[in-house]
């Protein structure tokens, strides 16, 4: 393990790319040696994306070189990117979920015996993989039936097959719970045992401290600064990368509304059989209530029920003191109750439609005029929504498919601040958007609860879950477990009622 | 950074945004001339070819009353591919619909009140078929290349059924006048035709209101959104189930529509009759229009622009005296020809 010697196994050398009205990349130099951890950090549309397409063969660069082993390297197709040992592990993952484990580990590659495949010794190949690797995973199993953790297994077992010196994670953190990310780590401590190099790309930037040697900010395209880990601070991490500094993570709350206050929203003994078990809870008005609680633990379930995306088997939900009977999220939609949901790409937005017809398409009747919907006045809505939010877009008639994950949450929002929503549901507000995105939906959020809005949210990031909730709550295996006023919540309680333990509570 | 690089830097952003605008609007000019451009030298050397034949006010009158039938179950497929489905069962419902008006003009001695009902029939019978196509897909989420290839038989056979495979003949000059007749003599005269044919202006009603129904409504909107992205259209509040439902029923009632065409033309209601390339060219005028059998997107002026190309090649394959095997060659050439160019611009554009 030799990780400061000699050449890099990967370099970019004054890399430029630009597309049409965007400069991506603009004279970059990058690399990665064997055996490091090279972190890669930026807001989205920085350009980390672009150095990954760049690598994997997938985009040309205009201008510059790329340089393995010191020697100049021609890399125009995935498949050359693949023979110089180059694996990108994207937050899609490339895998067929229908066929079991193995197969897909060696797909296009399978061990032949004469002209059948030649089975065991595909199983050995693979089992010795991920004995290497030192993980368990159902050989047989069909992938779709693994978890996120475990595909991802998959995706590097995969990139070890094909000897990789260098493996590319794209946000490998991203859907992961935190004991699963400290698997993760484990892994890639062995790839780095190996002598396989990682360049990890992700926005928890505590993430970088533990596991990256080296770190690369990009900003607009440009590298900022490059440097090991321990030359950087978690604060100036984030001032490199947007440029400025951030005054604070989190916008300070205005107070808790009194708890004499009449709630807005009341739910009571919810059931959803499986997922939700006798669920309370109210929300008052001018509210921000957290929900907290490990993958799986019921919140997604929970805010899904309210918002009337999933029937509910049992219990109550009311708004103002009248019970709601939701069928539908059109129900809820019309009583007042929104809901973020936690996968925009697909749930959220209507990638191929542009910003206007995605913010209006909940409230298209509004612009409904004598049989036929009224383009100038929706587009006048629209555009006064887009400013007030700062989606940042050539103009409201753009794809929102071409929009950077900040500004396609913010359409999100915008979709329910047209009419404006008493109860606004978030799940995971800011995952996969860069800080400054981040801090600005926060913004949002608490100029929505000052005008009235209640707004329930629930977040796999404890940091924001403690610093955006006026009131916690815990949920574990589809109940809620706990409850804490601002300021009482810790991390270390609120992660010991999430899993169950007492020990961190000692 | 200081607000007033932030300032010069938002200054930057609006200067390419409205150069790329620009760029676009050019790119969107330019590609329309070179259309037209390209269309008419390609037309002229086609009506030379022809010896004037192609370009005659009479032959176009022909294509447009060739195309009629195809562009309105195309203008009814239109719906349903947007929305990322597909309807197979239009050529047996013209089948079924036409023999079923037949049957209901010949057991009515009124011509007017039987020619009412027929129409009422046709276009009931085609939604109602349209509407047991749509149920299953969307209370059972069956997908609809099922439930409307079940329909292609049980439409066929009931047409069989009810005629026993005779055609039944039809005997009402006000019914025959809406496939057959014409309108506007006096325009026709202008160009020495008898007139504008029904059957064309029935279609182009029908393809204007799909148009303005695509683009103009909340339910078009709706179509668009469902075939993008359902669960998120349905996350939005809009009722998917009643849309999808919708868009099978204007297909089986334009089939309906599109076999009073037929019928009217033929002169009589026949079992065997949307029973060759019908739903084949329905589907082609669609997707060489620019649709995606993806869904979420497309346009209805596109579909009838698909069902000119298609009409326009047969006659002129016609004239031209190729041979008709020779003809079902190139027909499917210029369909994927048609399908790549418009992808291969798509990308170009896009990137």
């Amino acid at each position: 393990m030799t990780a400061d010697a000699g050449v890099p196994y990967l370099a970019v050398k004054g890399i430029s790319k630009s597309y049409p009205g965007v400069r991506a990349l603009v004279d970059v130099d990058f690399d990665t040696k064997r055996g490091e951890v090279h972190a890669l950090v930026g807001e989205n549309g920085a350009g980390k994306s672009t150095l990954v397409k760049i690598l994997a063969g997938a985009v040309r660069p205009d201008a510059g070189e790329i340089l393995i082993d010191g020697k100049p390297a021609h890399i125009a197709t995935p498949r050359q990117s693949e023979a110089y040992g180059i694996s990108v592990i994207y937050q899609e993952f490339n895998l067929v979920p229908e066929l079991p484990v193995a197969q897909n580990v060696l797909l296009g590659r399978e061990p032949t015996r004469g002209i059948t495949i030649d089975w065991s010794a595909m199983n050995d190949r693979v089992a010795s993989i991920f004995a290497r690797l030192g993980v368990n995973v159902p050989l047989q199993a069909p992938v779709k039936t693994l978890s996120v953790a475990q595909q991802q297994m998959v995706e590097i077992a995969k990139a070890l097959s094909v000897d990789a010196k260098i493996i590319v994670m794209d946000e490998p953190s991203a859907a992961l719970t935190s004991n699963e990310v400290a698997r993760l780590f484990d892994v890639i401590r062995t790839l780095k045992a190996e002598d396989v190099g990682v360049v990890y790309i992700s926005h928890r930037l505590e993430e970088i401290f533990q596991i990256a040697d080296r770190v690369t900010v990009f900003r607009d395209g440009h590298q900022i600064k490059t440097g090991p880990v321990s030359q950087f601070s978690q604060d100036e991490l984030v001032r490199l990368m947007v440029g400025r500094t951030l005054d604070a993570h989190f916008p300070t709350l205005p107070p808790e509304p009194a708890s004499s206050t009449s709630p807005l929203l009341s739910v009571r003994h919810l059931t959803l059989p499986g997922r939700i078990d006798d669920v309370s809870l109210d929300l008052r008005a001018g509210e921000i209530l957290g929900l907290a609680g490990l993958v799986g633990a019921g919140r997604t379930s929970l805010l899904r029920a309210i918002s009337g995306a999933d029937r509910i088997a049992a219990g109550s939900i009311s708004l103002d003191g009248r019970e709601l009977h939701l069928r539908n999220p059109h129900d809820a939609i019309a009583a007042g109750i929104a809901l973020v949901t936690e996968d925009r790409k697909a749930q959220g937005l209507i990638l191929g439609m542009t910003v206007r017809e995605n913010v209006t398409l909940p409230h298209l009747e509004l612009f409904e005029h004598g049989g036929h919907v009224d383009r100038e006045r929706e587009a006048a809505a629209v555009s006064k929504l887009a400013a007030d939010l700062n989606i940042r877009t050539p103009s409201i008639e753009q794809v929102t498919r071409a929009l950077s994950g900040g500004n396609q949450q913010k359409v999100v929002l915008a979709k329910w601040l047209l009419q404006k929503a008493r109860v606004i549901c978030f799940d995971e507000p800011t995952r996969g958007i860069d800080v400054g995105a981040k801090h600005e939906i926060y913004e949002l959020m608490v100029g929505l609860v000052r005008s009235g809005t209640g707004i329930l949210m629930a977040s796999s990031e404890l940091p924001e879950v403690l610093g955006m909730s006026m009131r916690l709550l815990v949920m574990r295996e589809g109940r809620i477990v706990g409850e804490f006023a601002a300021g009482e919540a810790t991390q270390e309680k609120v992660i010991a009622l999430a899993t169950g333990t007492t020990a961190a509570a000692a | 950074m200081t607000d007033v690089d932030d300032q010069a830097k938002a200054l930057e952003a609006k200067a390419q945004a409205a150069a790329a605008a620009k760029r676009q609007r050019l790119g969107a000019a330019l590609r329309a001339a070179g259309i037209v451009v390209a269309l008419a030298i390609l037309l002229t050397i086609l009506n030379a070819a022809t010896h004037g034949d192609f370009l005659a006010p009479n032959n176009v009158l022909n294509i447009l009353r060739q195309i009629a039938v195809i562009a309105v179950l195309a203008a009814g497929q239109t719906f349903v591919i947007i929305t990322a489905g597909i309807d197979l069962s239009v050529g047996s419902l013209i089948a079924l619909t036409g023999v079923l008006m037949a049957g209901v003009l010949a057991g009515n001695t009124n011509p007017i009140e039987g020619v009412a009902l027929a129409v009422l029939v046709g276009l009931s019978v085609g939604g109602a078929a349209g509407a047991i196509n749509g149920l299953p897909v969307v209370k059972f989420n069956l997908p609809p290349f099922i439930t409307t290839l079940a329909m292609l038989d049980i439409a066929r056979g009931l047409a069989f059924l009810y005629t026993g495979g005779k055609p039944i003949e039809i005997d009402n000059t006000a019914f025959t006048f809406l496939g057959g007749g014409f309108l506007f003599p006096g325009i026709g005269h202008l160009v020495r035709i008898p007139g504008i044919p029904t059957s064309v202006l029935i279609m182009l009603a029908v393809i204007i209101a799909g148009q303005f129904v695509l683009t103009q409504t909340r339910f078009g909107r709706y179509v668009y959104a469902i075939g993008g992205n359902e669960e998120a259209a349905r996350l939005s509040g809009i009722n998917v189930g009643a849309v999808k439902l919708s868009v099978y029923i204007i297909s089986g009632a334009l089939a309906g529509l599109a076999s009073l065409l037929l019928a009217a033309r033929l002169s009589s209601g026949i079992p065997q009759s949307g029973g060759g390339s019908e739903l084949l060219n329905s589907i082609a005028a669609v997707v060489v229009g620019g649709t995606s059998l993806m869904g979420g997107r497309g346009s209805m002026t596109g579909t009838f622009v698909g069902a000119l190309l298609i009409g326009v090649l047969y006659n002129l394959m016609n004239l031209l005296n190729v041979n008709s095997y020779a003809q079902d060659v190139a027909l499917g050439a210029v369909i994927l020809a048609a399908v790549l160019l418009d992808e291969l611009r798509r990308r170009y554009f896009a990137a």
